[in-house]
């Protein structure tokens, strides 16, 4: 359906409508999204009875009770299932059922870990009668078990609960699933973070790209360099993000399998950090003299590196994720250009008027700040187009338009790993049914070795904020960026086909709806379970 | 691009208008307002709402007594559970003067005065309330300034509708347009016909308006000073209709047998005005507006033309193969329906464009095309000496990247060849909310601060509000009125309020 512009509204399209309510009223027992890489369910089903179901360790299990991942798990996916039920969570409720006992056995006690770019998330699902048996080798392979076991369960009308008999074995494709959040164009109170950090686990994101801080704001509240939000963010006291409210980001998302990526975007996307720290900025000219206008990091001052170095350390030691995005697009040249000072420096570094051995220069010695901390740097294309050297980068992040699986294939070519962001751009409006265009990318259609498409490691949705804050954050990212998640965790060739995947993003979205998360429609039609939290 | 490069320039201009506050930050800016640095404290513990010695209307006017206390918690939102009326009143505020020349006029003047006195009041850092010395006088352009939503094709809950409401007001709409049945879904539960919902609705206990809702909902908006308008639109668009009413849509026929699908409502049938005098009947005496829509937009004539009988009939009246005619014919007895009411109808232009025949007291309301096309029909419509509603401009269920609410602040609803008598029967305007793919979900960021835009269009004069650099941070200010106020309205571009949405 296109919505016609020139009607007073789209012809609803009959045999569509009448399948949806086909849909809705069954239920699928492959209602799980994204789709597992194998699952076999039979019509055979089991009642669940809310006082008479338990999650528990396996007796092998490397973790046991005690695994804070875990526990917290098993209680919020009791709730999550069970939602008129969620006070009675007990282990100590008597009841003449037959119990219903959820078995999960992982083969490494990492429960005080964090998750990393090389954690498995493999787990396999077995649901018989009177229990389920979970295994997989790491606690973030068994929360996304919790997850599809959670989505297995359904309720009929009048409020019983089943399962079906289900086989599953699953692992993602890609090992980065990443979602961008913007909060220097608009701040995002901690709680829309939290709550977007939820409704990621629900389709099996696993990375957190924070793009922290930017020119119009920022409101990261730095230990050595308290100034850069006093000054730079939007409000001093109530826009900006202690240590104590990031602390309570990453913990959270560690409880969900989720990474924290932290990008301090540089040299250009910085006129906010301008405001607290003097003698950072480039200083433009208008002529001779300088015009009070600041341009991008002025890449010629040892101090500039110094409190990169500095900034770094703090961020790595507060950041536990081995990556960290430096940015690097978007170099605006026309202000070192306008100033003396870097000119002389260019004919002194034998750059001669190419401004791009400028950047590189300045990006190198970034790269080289955060390999000092025993950090993997990803960059934005930007920096892997206009450098000759590759060697000190790692992971190149792929956005612009065009033929991206063109400059995917020359990264690749050149021995980097890629993350893929181009088609995911969510902040870009539209109806909800070119939730489509966000479901037929295809991130491997380009010519190349296996060995070069293992370096694509995953793809991002980007959700920048110039029209995005917490009031329009939610419907605009549910469900779409579901369907990206679906083309980065399942299997291809199981997933290629728009018509089959509606129904199941339709049942979905009203799964995300009766969790409370403020999931946009897909088209027509309803959900048992309205949003009310208006 | 990542995202677009930010005007640095523009931004400090947000940031300057956020640090300042705007003497003339009332969103839709009034007819008339001078306003001095001169300003007053004004204290919640000594602030009252009081109805002036010469008011026709008296303590005891429910309307405006609960629109004290509501105005009394959105100026002073820190206070609301403060506030007794019980209370000793020590101290006199300047307002009252205002107000006792004020209620000299109706109640929904006063009601409009209200909320622009509203926005008049100001909050420092340090939370001290202050309202400047201001003289207003204002009255709208357009007598009609609507938004309609769309509750069939999804359900929207009660409180999403109520919600809607609360935000119409403090942008001066006046009318909702409930547009309530539609193909998808029939959530109007009927008196006379309960099983349009029972088997109409995409559910019948959870996706309904029961009487006491819809009562609600017109109780709800008549305090804020809203008409309910409600659209039971045929021949088309009336698939769920048929799920609860047999022999009301017309069979449909593939070679000489009926295919098992339905058309639009079959108009040969005497039942089928029986049934539509009866309901209408119903929906006269629930919605108390003097106004009923219609519809009659979008009829598709393929099904009609299937039906033998349908033929027939169109034969023996003379029809020929005009089907227009035949549309005509039946709109013709729907409108003399509601005209034996004692209701005005208002149709969709369709059935302007396709009949000769229509009542002179007929509304006609405007939704295709694009400005050239709107204009010319604005003129044929109006020439043709009928009153007419715009909407076309106004579709604002379509979203595009980027500030779009700059497109609906340009329209200009008069600017068509004709008399100025032709332009006094521009009663006003209508956004359109449809629901494909809206619903309680993205209601209220798709319609605000957007909606406010055309808002300010249909109120306000049009010379003074003609710049829409000037309008721009003067909504940007609205906006974060709005979000104070609890509307989850989204944001026009980068920057921030002193109380972002905290609702998530």
């Amino acid at each position: 359906m296109s919505v016609v512009t020139s009607g007073r509204y789209t012809f609803p399209s009959y045999n569509l409508v009448f399948f949806i309510f086909l849909q809705l009223g069954l239920h699928s027992v492959e209602g799980v999204w994204p789709l597992p890489q194998s699952i076999t369910s039979s019509p055979e089903r089991y009642p669940l009875n809310p006082q008479a179901f338990y999650f528990t360790y396996g007796s092998q299990s490397a973790a046991q009770e005690g695994c804070s991942v875990l526990d917290e798990a098993f209680k919020r996916y009791f709730s999550l299932i069970f939602p008129d039920y969620s006070s009675g969570y007990g282990f100590l409720r008597f009841s003449v059922d037959k119990p219903f006992t959820v078995q999960v056995s992982v083969g490494r006690d990492d429960c005080d870990s964090y998750p990393d770019e090389d954690s498995s998330e493999q787990y396999t699902l077995s649901v018989s009668a009177g229990q389920a048996s979970l295994k997989a080798e790491t606690v973030w392979g068994a929360l996304r078990g919790l997850e599809t076991f959670s989505q297995l369960v359904y309720q009929e009308d009048f409020g019983s609960y089943y399962v079906n008999k289900t086989e599953i074995k699953d692992f993602p494709r890609f090992q980065f699933r990443g979602i961008l959040l913007d909060t220097s164009r608009h701040y995002l109170p901690v709680q829309a973070i939290l709550k977007t950090l939820d409704a990621m686990a629900f389709s099996k994101f696993n990375v957190f790209h924070w793009h922290i801080v930017d020119d119009p704001s920022f409101p990261y509240q730095s230990r050595t360099f308290p100034d850069l939000s006093a000054k730079g963010a939007f409000h001093p006291m109530t826009h900006i993000y202690t240590q104590s409210d990031v602390g309570r980001v990453i913990s959270f998302a560690r409880m969900r399998g989720i990474r924290v990526l932290p990008e301090f975007d540089s040299p250009g996307h910085t006129q906010s950090w301008g405001k607290g720290q003097s003698d950072l900025l480039t200083p433009c000219y208008s002529g001779s003299s300088p015009s009070g206008t600041f341009g991008p990091v002025n890449p010629i001052l040892p101090s500039t590196y110094k409190f990169m170095a500095t900034l770094f350390k703090e961020v790595s030691s507060v950041f536990p994720d081995s990556y960290i995005h430096l940015g690097g697009d978007e170099v605006n040249f026309s202000c070192w250009k306008s100033n003396p000072d870097v000119r002389a420096f260019m004919l002194k570094m034998g750059f001669g008027a190419d401004f791009t051995k400028l950047e590189a220069y300045y990006m190198e010695n970034i790269v080289n700040i955060t390999v000092a901390l025993n950090r993997t740097s990803i960059v934005w294309q930007d920096v892997f187009d206009y450098h000759e050297r590759h060697t000190s980068l790692s992971v190149v992040e792929v956005w612009r338009e065009g033929c991206y699986l063109c400059e995917v294939r020359r990264v690749v070519k050149a021995g980097l790993r890629v993350i893929l962001a181009s088609p995911w751009y969510l902040d870009q409006p539209g109806p909800t049914h070119n939730w489509a265009r966000y479901y037929t990318v295809w991130p491997l259609a380009f010519k190349g070795t296996e060995e070069q498409k293992k370096l694509v490691i995953g793809g991002e949705v980007c959700m920048w904020g110039e029209y995005v804050d917490a009031t329009n954050l939610t419907p605009r990212l549910w469900p779409r960026a579901s369907a990206a998640a679906e083309r980065l965790w399942s299997d291809e060739k199981q997933t290629s086909d728009v018509d089959k995947a509606f129904p199941r993003l339709q049942d979905f979205r009203c799964e995300l709806l009766r969790r409370g998360i403020q999931a946009e429609p897909l088209f027509v039609g309803h959900c048992k379970h309205e949003y009310q939290g208006v």
